[in-house]
């Protein structure tokens, strides 16, 4: 694929939208992963929600 | 009969509305994206003038386009939580700011980008691009007051007062190019200032970066409603405590 003269400007900018979405994804993921382990050790320790099963 | 909103103000059914949801919007905001990158790079042509280069617009435009978007929902959700009280209008409202601030950031970046090879400098203060910088300090504003104040009913209240008096930027932004004159080109008219062979990619696009943004705030927000629960439950871990403490020194002192 020939991206003409200015082919650098057009790769960085899908570079920085890649690497910005990516970091976004993966950020999201690690703090539910992060909320879920922190409410599954105090459930555990029979700290449960008192209006709620869920 | 209840409403909608009426029906999500409950975090717990929220949680399941959106854990089925969510997968379905991530596989088509995907689907989407991967069916947009193929136009893009193998089904769109080179424009007359930009050459190569307004290939950039493809992700430039929907990042613009989120930037102002985001900002609206944040607004939305500020009015809903100071009028309303809705109880999911916060969450919403904290869960979208970091996203609006990377999506502004972004076209910031790729807006540089595209200008340097197009006007010969990555950057002019104009109108549009000075507001659009202001629309990104305003979302780290927002950012920064919610992360300075202990108090989470008290920064949630400050922050909505502040998203809806940065409202007023929105319109500045989409007007600046018509109000002032500016080396932004005007706003893309997606009927009919844009070839039918460029208008399909940035269409795509621009829908797919949308969906994939509303996949993105269902997910924050699901944390957000979690890390809720984590601090209550330990807020309430620290009551029964205290409570246990102060009935065993009781007890021991009637003895």
């Amino acid at each position: 694929m020939d991206l003409g003269p200015h082919a650098a400007f057009i790769w960085i900018s899908y570079a920085a939208v890649t690497v910005t979405v990516i970091g976004l994804i993966l950020w999201l993921l690690a703090d539910g992963w992060k909320q879920r382990a922190d409410l599954a050790a105090l459930e555990r320790q029979g700290i449960k929600r008192r209006a709620s099963n869920s | 009969m209840q409403t909608i909103m009426q029906r999500l103000a409950n975090p717990t059914r929220f949680m399941e509305l959106s854990a089925r949801l969510l997968p379905w919007m991530t596989a088509v905001s995907a689907i989407l994206l991967v069916w947009g990158l193929y136009l893009v790079f193998f089904d769109s042509p080179a424009d007359y003038q930009q050459g190569e280069t307004v290939r950039i617009m493809y992700i430039h435009v929907p990042c613009a386009w989120l930037s102002m978007m985001i900002y609206g929902l944040i607004a939305l959700s500020s009015f809903g939580l100071l009028v309303f009280r809705h109880p999911l209008a916060d969450v919403s409202a904290k869960a979208a700011a970091p996203l609006g601030a990377a999506f502004t950031f972004l076209a910031l970046v790729t807006g540089s980008l595209w200008g340097k090879p197009m006007w010969g400098t990555y950057w002019v203060w104009d109108a549009r691009l000075t507001s659009v910088l202001l629309l990104f300090f305003l979302y780290l504003g927002l950012i920064a007051l919610r992360s300075a104040l202990e108090e989470e009913g008290a920064a949630a209240k400050l922050t909505a007062v502040l998203a809806l008096v940065g409202v007023t930027l929105l319109p500045i932004i989409k007007f600046s190019v018509n109000w002032w004159n500016t080396l932004h080109q005007p706003s893309t008219d997606f009927t009919s200032t844009i070839d039918p062979s460029m208008r399909l990619p940035l269409l795509v696009m621009a829908v797919a970066f949308t969906l994939m943004f509303f996949a993105m705030h269902l997910k924050a927000m699901r944390n957000e409603i979690l890390r809720r629960r984590v601090k209550a439950l330990r807020t309430q871990a620290v009551a029964g405590r205290d409570r246990f403490a102060t009935d065993g020194a009781t007890q021991g002192a009637a003895e």
